[in-house]
């Protein structure tokens, strides 16, 4: 029993980046009938504005080490904590949840040029071409990257305070055994509130209803004589900063590198055809489902009987919903089928 | 013979395409390319991109798992190797076969979606494959080490005819070691094998059937096509070049690893396909030519050979130069690829033999030139 | 005369939702025939015909081709039986040249569903050439037969449909709205060409608005309103028929 409840919440904080990348890259292709390959690219920038925001924190100064005295010896002192004393410190340490305020402005912006810059000439070319080019785009964004912040992942530590890990199974009234880190939990909660948020944005507010027309019948809503395009600019703009989000947050869970959006992007598709393609609510289900499945296959005794089973999971669980429902869980009729 | 007749045009293309192949020590002398291990990823990946393009250019079908068949060639080949022969013939028909039964089954299955399902399906295959590859496979795949060919191999039809071999183990076409220039050659005669069956195909009724099936399959349905068989058929050839190609990297260089299947790898070949001109008949191998050419020089590049490139500049300059051009080169070649991919795909989709048509026929492009295979065109 | 009927449309309904599309229709279409179903905007006809190619399976009832049961069957098993079908909107291969756009479909008569043949050359093709080339000087389109057929004026493309469909030579034709879109003066072609080929035993089923050709072509007339068949006759039964009449002027327009 205990180990069911520890797999499943294992599975949930996976599952909830998938949901949060899946969310955007089926509201892209929603609303801008653009498929991108590029949205892992957005969740390994955000990851890299959490490192970005964590350099610039922790820019130190050198300055003799007293505390060793036969030579010479200099350590890295940051500034903040020259300036600040103690404050400086706890800015440091809570530099990861610090770093959304950060990454909301530049993931917009991000998403912004991309769309204005390259996006937008391809909503009327084909599936393919709109691979490839947005493909390609993901390339060279993990390469600048790359040659920024080199090849090794980077460590970016949660704050001290939520470091630790919480007692689940205490709580349930299980064995001791279930023990689950605080900043998985927090992870967690975050990813609800912004799934939450993007709901409930494009429910109750008039932007969000122009959107959600849009998505099921664009030609009428141009008709219409509302401008569907330049709001179809800003839906862009506000995937990327959920997948921006998405990146910030996970970094204390697994250490960025350059390649971490390809590898998320892979599965993230295979979650938004899996919810069906264009259904937000499909790719949030189906996100936390195959991060659930995924965690119950790497136990021991599934591996057992199944060897190699963690590692075709999601794969395998692709194949069959795409040969017995086509459309996905809960994707609509005449998407995509030619 | 009837089974080797083209038209007058074809057969100027096709001698040409051999000659220019056989040649390519000769005229790649001058940009430094003439070295036979490049020589043989020119003709290994011309074949790999050739046989892409009769799924991708002839259907529309676009595979992103398509490295899967050139990872199974070589593990074959690299068993028939230890267990079989280090005679690269039986390795090259068992690697192609077997790539091509692994063909039907995943054709089998993806194939019955079509558009970007169909893509989502390769690529959930190849990813499973690689992945088992590095893990429960590894008493087949040896894992991330990859599969080698070892001295004490059992071998059995070498014992049997008793060829010996001296040394470390290296593929040999009846005794003419396969590296270096011999290597090359017999990668070559693939190759123009490969060229001429894909040019037959694309002359042939079935390959017409393909383009019509790529431009409007519904039709093709009420038309009387029971279009499925057509499209497997057409996995299943591109699956058995891939493995082929696959056969001739273990051929060259008789090791396996399950990198080879990775997407990335898929994404090079889809990449070397449509920079040449997706559904083109020269188009594949030209993009596999470039991109292996530059991929060659842009990785060789460190920043001191940069220095000297830029070296005439005043040092201000020189600087700045280098500063520029130096992620693109040497480790970040994937920068210059994925910029490659974007600027194709932007302004050149139908890849360089629509633009050089373009620029010959200086006529304005409506989907015409070099993209239909007509009986005459 | 049960043994000369090629189409048997039995008793054959069709909802949509709760949409009543087509309510037991009963129709039989005789060899060699000329047949036009007509009726106002919604009456079912394009419902009727894609009953009949396979595009839609019926709710109940039965569609007999030569006898045997084909609903349930696939396209391109009915076609291979021997019906084709003639599209109102152009649905034609618009990357590939007006040639290879009927040499496709005589392909498919000659080949079956599956063939493999990936080593014939087309340029061997010269029957299949003979018959397409044939099709084409009889629609007027054998000057132009090596241009692209994405860049045909839509009449054009129409008279392309009309060419793919006739070198099949099908037991069975069904035209939808055949003049739909063209010219007065390439609607008198079609016509005259319909009338030229008529000799040659093809059936034909013709959906059409314009009552000029309806009544310049048909042997027999069904009228569809609302999903049911409401008379049937020779072209001047229905002409005075006053059902018919109300069906058009108080009909569903």
């Amino acid at each position: 029993m205990d180990a069911i409840l520890l797999q499943i919440l294992n599975g949930l904080d996976k599952g909830g980046a998938y949901a949060l990348i899946a969310l955007g890259l089926t509201l892209v292709f929603g609303t801008l009938g653009v498929v991108n390959f590029a949205h892992g690219a957005l969740f390994m920038l955000g990851a890299f504005c959490a490192v970005t925001f964590q350099k610039i924190m922790t820019f130190s100064k050198q300055v003799k080490d007293e505390s060793i005295t036969f030579f010479d010896a200099y350590k890295e002192i940051p500034y903040l904590e020259i300036w600040f004393g103690e404050t400086g410190t706890m800015l440091i340490d809570w530099v990861v949840p610090l770093s959304i305020l950060l990454a909301i402005p530049v993931m917009l912006l991000i998403g912004l040029i991309m769309e204005r810059g390259l996006i937008q000439y391809f909503y009327k070319r084909s599936h393919a071409e709109q691979i490839l080019v947005t493909f390609g785009l993901a390339i060279v964004i993990q390469e600048i990257i790359k040659s920024f912040f080199g090849a090794n992942p980077i460590p970016t530590p949660a704050p001290e305070i939520v470091a630790g890990s919480a007692n689940i199974g205490a709580l349930f009234g299980l064995s001791d055994s279930v023990v689950y880190p605080y900043w998985r939990l927090i992870y967690l909660a975050f990813a609800f509130v912004v799934i939450g948020a993007v709901f409930a944005f494009l429910q109750f507010t008039t932007f969000g209803m122009v959107v959600r027309a849009g998505m099921a019948d664009r030609e009428t809503v141009s008709l219409l004589g509302i401008n569907v395009e330049r709001r179809f600019t800003i839906v862009f703009g506000i995937a990327a900063v959920v997948a921006g989000l998405a990146g910030v947050m996970y970094t204390p869970i697994l250490p960025p590198d350059y390649h971490i959006g390809m590898d998320f992007l892979v599965l993230s598709f295979v979650v938004v055809v899996v919810g069906g393609m264009g259904s937000l609510a499909g790719a949030v289900a189906a996100g936390f489902l195959l991060g659930i499945l995924q965690s119950f296959a790497s136990m021991n005794e599934i591996k057992a009987i199944f060897p190699g089973i963690d590692q075709i999971i999601i794969y395998l669980v692709a194949v069959v919903i795409l040969l017995t429902r086509p459309r996905g869980l809960l994707g609509r009729k005449g998407v995509m089928e030619d | 013979m009837k089974i080797f007749k083209l038209s007058r045009n074809d057969t100027i293309l096709m001698l040409g395409f051999a000659i220019a192949i056989l040649l390519m020590p000769i005229w790649l002398q001058p940009i430094g390319a003439a070295y036979p291990d490049l020589l043989q990823k020119f003709a290994i990946f011309g074949l790999f991109a050739i046989g892409f393009n009769i799924l991708f250019g002839l259907t529309g079908y676009l595979s992103f798992g398509h490295a899967v068949f050139l990872g199974i060639g070589s593990y074959t080949t690299v068993w028939t190797f230890k267990l079989l022969s280090m005679n690269v013939v039986p390795a090259v028909i068992f690697g192609t076969l077997l790539a091509g039964l692994f063909a039907v089954v995943i054709g089998y299955v993806s194939l019955r979606r079509t558009g970007i399902y169909f893509s989502i399906l390769t690529l959930a295959f190849a990813q499973m494959s690689y992945n088992l590859a590095y893990s429960v496979l590894t008493p087949i795949t040896n894992g991330e080490t990859g599969l080698r060919v070892l001295r004490d191999d059992p071998r059995v039809l070498d014992g049997l005819f008793g060829v010996v071999q001296e040394g470390s183990p290296v593929g040999n076409f009846f005794g003419i070691n396969m590296q270096g220039y011999p290597g090359f050659y017999f990668c070559a005669v693939v190759l123009i094998i490969g060229f001429f069956i894909s040019l037959r195909i694309f002359r042939s009724p079935f390959g017409l059937k393909l383009t019509a099936i790529k431009s409007n399959q519904n039709r093709m349905r009420y038309t009387g096509f029971n279009t499925r068989p057509y499209l497997l058929w057409a996995f299943v050839i591109s699956g058995m070049y891939a493995g082929m190609a696959g056969s001739l990297m273990a051929v060259t260089d008789p090791l396996a690893g399950a990198e080879r299947m990775q997407w990335t790898a898929s994404g090079e070949v889809v990449l070397m396909t449509i920079l040449g001109g997706v559904g083109t008949l020269i188009g594949p191998m030209l993009g596999a030519l470039l991109i292996k050419y530059f991929e060659n020089i842009f990785s060789a590049f460190n920043e001191s050979a940069l220095h000297d490139m830029f070296s005439f500049l005043p040092s201000l300059l020189e600087n700045l130069m280098v500063t520029v051009v130096h992620p693109f080169v040497g480790d970040g070649w994937h920068l210059t690829l994925g910029t490659l991919f974007m600027v194709i795909v932007i302004f050149l989709p139908g890849g360089l033999v629509e633009g050089v048509t373009r620029l010959f026929k200086r006529r304005k492009s409506d989907g015409v030139s070099a993209k239909n295979p007509g009986p005459e065109s | 005369m049960a043994e000369n009927i090629v189409l048997n449309i039995q008793n054959v309904d069709k909802t949509f939702g709760g949409l009543q599309a087509l309510s037991n229709v009963n129709l039989q279409i005789e060899e060699g025939k000329i047949h036009a179903i007509i009726g106002p905007n919604g009456a079912g006809k394009s419902t009727l015909l894609n009953v009949c190619i396979g595009r839609l399976e019926p709710t109940s009832g039965t569609v007999r081709f030569d006898g045997e049961i084909i609903t349930g069957k696939t396209p391109y098993e009915i076609n291979q039986a021997g019906v084709a079908r003639v599209f109102q909107t152009p649905e034609i291969f618009p990357e590939l040249t007006i040639l290879e756009n009927v040499m496709i479909p005589a392909l498919a008569k000659r080949d079956g569903a599956f063939s493999f043949n990936p080593f014939k050359l087309m340029s061997d093709e010269t029957d299949i050439l003979k018959e397409a080339e044939h099709v084409l000087e009889d629609m007027g389109l054998i000057d132009q037969m090596h241009d692209h057929s994405g860049s045909m004026s839509r009449g054009d493309k129409r008279r392309l449909e009309l060419a793919m469909g006739l070198v099949q030579r099908p037991r069975l034709l069904l035209l939808d709205e055949p003049t739909a879109g063209m010219s007065r003066a390439d609607t008198n072609a079609t016509i005259e060409t319909l009338i030229r080929i008529k000799e040659r035993g093809m059936t034909k089923v013709i959906i059409e608005h314009d009552m000029h050709v309806v009544f310049s072509l048909a042997d027999k007339i069904s009228v569809l309103a609302q999903g049911a068949i409401i008379a049937e006759g020779v072209p001047d039964e229905i002409r005075g028929n006053p059902k018919v009449q109300e069906a058009y002027l108080g009909g569903a327009h």
